[in-house]
């Protein structure tokens, strides 16, 4: 029974990523209806929902996923165009079989409730109620046949030839170029059907020279020889005579069994699985990459793909084109699900990750014994050892990472549905969604994320009267944009609204208690009070707020991440949330120093520099604690000090500043020693010590010891505030 | 050297026999003297009998002389094939486009 369960949670977990799939893509034709890779990619998603329902006898979900299977097969088709209004049908059939998935798995033995049954029928109505009924594909289909066949007869009858057409070149008599001598040596070869000689350039009274060549031919040729040896037979007039070779109808049942048994190693382009299976030569392909590379010059914006022009050019069947095209589809889809990627726990990849840490931390004290025991000879040996592992522990963390893309691209829904929902028009424009972090730290931003951008829909973006009255466009947007910076992630989301309403923000402020009457706040620090449990300053509360995440929890979330947010807002112009991350949260380079006898780890991507604390090279004053460094002056904090305020440090010591940074903030740290870098796996505090300030964390040192880990952007807070 | 020969003429019915190979390097000047009858005559009639060898320019010229008295309203008939002439023509399957009896010897491919 447990084995079953497992099988049903990865039928959940397939169907909630197909679902997904489905979402996007269907985002994505809103904005290009006709991306026929996109319909593809739908089609797909909803057919393998459908087909692994069918696996578990889910019927419910099979019998609706088929009503909306066959509309996308439609589209796939041709036969339907897509608009939006059959998007937005298609996305609710997407919420609902989602709903139908939900109920197969929880009350698998409970019939479908009444109001899924009729949400159900009510949709499927909306799907196929207007079918329209032309078969586009057969048309073409036939169309390519006739063209090549007009005036050969009953095109059963040459079922089994090979329909060659050749036209001849003005000059190709004066090259010694006579067709005469092809269809002979032509009859060599196999049995000659038919012969059409056409002459539609044949110019009339006395424009006609008789040593040009007005002739066309169609060949009607019966024979069991391959294409190339056709091909060839044509070789030495290729200059002269444009010759174009369509495989008889029986040979395409061969080749498409040809194309249904080409193995599936790697992908190819399209010509060379042709090529492969003997549809087309070497020239045929050369020819249609020639007429798109002219075409793509002449018009680059419309490149018609390699298989329309070879159907085009009439040298292969629409038929083969097609099922080489889901070959190609196929065996990519193959290849990139096969060697690309591999499903595993989650839970394996941590136990892998705190494995690396043991390792790190075992690692470091086997240094340490090296240096300890003046083992010179080991030492090379220690070294290599210790590359190794901060490279196993790089590749280790790197399987976690994940692009932070998908999780952006869920958010298109949100801002779709809500901005509908509120009569907003609003666009989402993505950036950096290859940005990639820990997998927990992109679970765990889920929720701030969706926060902060229902707030920019909801209060952030005006409704469009209110944008044109104060002379915008009508349509908003929201940015999401993600990018690396110094060993973080830095994730903004910035609209183009109102932007925050400082009077406001700071009456309701004082009406609620948070600060006094007579504050002295700054304009960031205002920003900062709607992160301040208790503060709307929305009037009435729609039914997007009141989810019970409040500014504080996303400010409390990020926090619990070791991030940090910020607040940037222009009345008039909009408001940029800057969430700034940490990559990952299990092993950091880190850089140890010492203070008072204690050891503590700097994250070595936050230090900017360290220098000799000596007041002789640096203005230092001593009573606000701020240091002019190079002209730049900066607050520093003594850590003997900040962690332990009885033990005064005689200042004739020498003593270290460590310049730390974080975004544009910078604050010197006063050290006894400095010890270096250090792999840092991080172990978390316990709950005792949660609240402590100026800590993230400990680690353990090479030689058993404990060092702090110090949170440099709560020290960075502490010592602006101090001044 | 002569390409064709005028048998007969009337004011009607005028006669010649190609008395020559109609290839490439006759099509020319077969051609221009062809044309002239054309221009002249109402009815014409070619003798082929004598054309011992004939290639696509032949035929081509073959074509353009029954497509011209076509447009123009003439008459145009090929008679006395010889065996290359009739080898070529079924081989382009144009027997049935010029539609002249065509007298099959007796080793000939008849379609």
């Amino acid at each position: 029974m447990s084995d079953m369960n497992a099988v049903l949670v990865t039928f959940t977990q397939e169907a909630k990523e197909l679902l997904g799939e489905m979402e996007e893509s269907l985002l994505v034709l809103e904005d290009k209806p006709d991306d026929s890779e996109t319909i593809d990619s739908l089609f797909r998603a909803i057919h393998t929902v459908k087909g692994s329902s069918g696996l578990f006898g889910f019927n419910d979900v099979v019998a609706f996923t088929h009503e909306a299977e066959t509309v996308l097969d439609q589209v796939r088709h041709g036969e339907k165009a897509i608009n939006d209004q059959l998007i937005s049908t298609l996305l609710d059939c997407r919420d609902h079989i989602e709903k139908l998935v939900d109920h197969c798995i929880e009350s698998s033995d409970q019939a479908l409730p009444e109001e899924l049954v009729s949400a159900g029928e009510a949709l499927v109505f909306q799907l196929t109620g207007k079918q329209a009924d032309d078969n586009a594909l057969a048309v073409l289909d036939e169309n390519a046949q006739s063209n090549v066949l007009e005036g050969m007869g009953e095109p059963s009858d040459l079922s089994d030839s090979w329909i060659i057409a050749l036209e001849f070149k003005v000059d190709a008599f004066r090259m010694g170029v006579d067709p005469l001598s092809f269809i002979r040596y032509l009859k060599t070869l196999g049995d000659i059907q038919k012969v059409l000689v056409l002459t539609p350039e044949l110019p009339e009274g006395d424009g006609f020279d008789p040593e040009s060549c007005y002739l066309r031919c169609k060949i009607a040729f019966v024979s069991d020889v391959d294409k190339q040896t056709i091909e060839d037979v044509f070789e030495f007039a290729e200059d002269d005579c444009v010759i174009n070779i369509l495989p008889p109808n029986s040979k395409v049942e061969e080749y498409l069994s040809l194309l249904e048994n080409l193995p599936e190693l790697h992908v190819q382009r399209l010509g060379d699985i042709l090529l492969d299976v003997g549809v087309l030569t070497k020239n045929d392909i050369a020819r249609a990459v020639q007429v798109q590379t002219v075409s793509d010059e002449v018009n680059s914006d419309d490149t018609k793909p390699l298989g329309t022009i070879l159907i085009e050019q009439q040298v292969v069947h629409p038929v083969v084109v097609n099922e080489a095209l889901k070959k190609q589809e196929k065996i990519k889809k193959k290849v990139a699900g096969e060697a690309n990627y591999i499903r595993v726990d989650s839970g394996k990849l941590g136990q892998l990750i705190n494995l690396v840490g043991e390792l790190v931390i075992s690692g470091a004290g086997m240094d340490l014994m090296v240096e300890r025991h003046g083992l010179s000879d080991v030492e090379e040996v220690a070294a290599t050892m210790t590359t190794l592992v901060s490279n196993i522990r790089d590749t280790a963390l790197e399987l976690r990472m994940v692009p932070i893309g998908e999780t952006f691209s869920r958010f298109r829904r949100v801002v779709r549905d809500v901005s509908k929902e509120l009569n907003k028009n609003i666009e989402l424009q993505i950036t950096g969604g290859e940005t990639e972090l820990d997998k927990m730290v992109v679970e765990k931003i889920n929720d701030p994320l969706t926060h902060l951008i229902r707030n920019s829909l909801d209060h952030g973006i005006e409704s469009p009267e209110q944008r044109r009255q104060a002379g915008k466009p009508e349509k908003g947007i929201i940015e999401l944009n993600a990018y690396h910076d110094s060993g973080h992630i830095v994730i903004q989301i910035k609209d183009n609204g109102a932007g925050l309403d400082c009077e406001k923000i700071l009456a309701k402020a004082i009406t609620n208690g948070i600060i006094p009457e007579d504050h002295n706040l700054s304009q960031q620090e205002t920003f900062n009070l709607i992160f301040a449990a208790g503060l709307s300053t929305k009037a009435q509360a729609s039914d997007l707020s009141g989810r019970g995440v409040g500014m504080d929890v996303v400010k409390r979330n990020i926090e619990a991440l070791r991030g940090t947010v910020e607040i940037d807002s222009v009345p008039g112009v909009g408001t940029t949330f800057t969430i700034q991350l940490p990559l990952t949260l299990a092993i950091i380079d880190g850089f140890m120093v010492e203070a008072a006898g204690e050891r503590y780890i700097i994250p070595l991507s936050m230090v900017d520099e360290c220098v000799e604390m000596s007041s002789g090279e640096w203005a230092v004053d001593e009573v606000m604690n701020y240091v002019n460094l190079r002209g730049v002056a900066m607050p520093y904090i003594r850590l003997a000090e900040y962690f332990n305020e009885e033990r005064k440090v005689a200042s004739s010591e020498r003593q270290s500043l460590v310049i730390v940074r974080s975004g544009q903030n910078k604050v010197g740290l006063v050290v006894d020693e400095l010890h270096g870098e250090n792999q840092t796996v991080i172990k978390p505090l316990g709950k005792v010590f949660e609240n402590l300030r100026g800590l993230t964390g400990a680690t353990v040192l090479g030689d058993g010891n404990v060092a702090l880990i110090l949170d440099i952007q709560g020290l960075i807070q502490t010592a602006t505030k101090k001044n | 050297m002569l390409t064709i020969n005028v048998k007969k003429q009337g004011d009607k019915d005028t006669q010649i026999a190609i008395c020559n190979e109609m290839t490439i390097y006759t099509a020319l000047e077969q051609a221009s003297a062809l044309s002239l009858h054309l221009k002249a005559e109402q009815t014409l009639q070619l003798d082929l009998s004598e054309v011992s060898e004939i290639d696509s320019a032949g035929v081509q010229l073959l074509i353009y002389m029954k497509k011209e008295t076509n447009r123009l309203n003439k008459q145009f008939s090929l008679v006395n094939h010889s065996q290359a002439v009739v080898e070529v023509i079924e081989l382009f399957g144009l027997v049935s486009f010029f539609g002249d009896p065509i007298i099959v010897s007796s080793n000939g491919n008849e379609l």
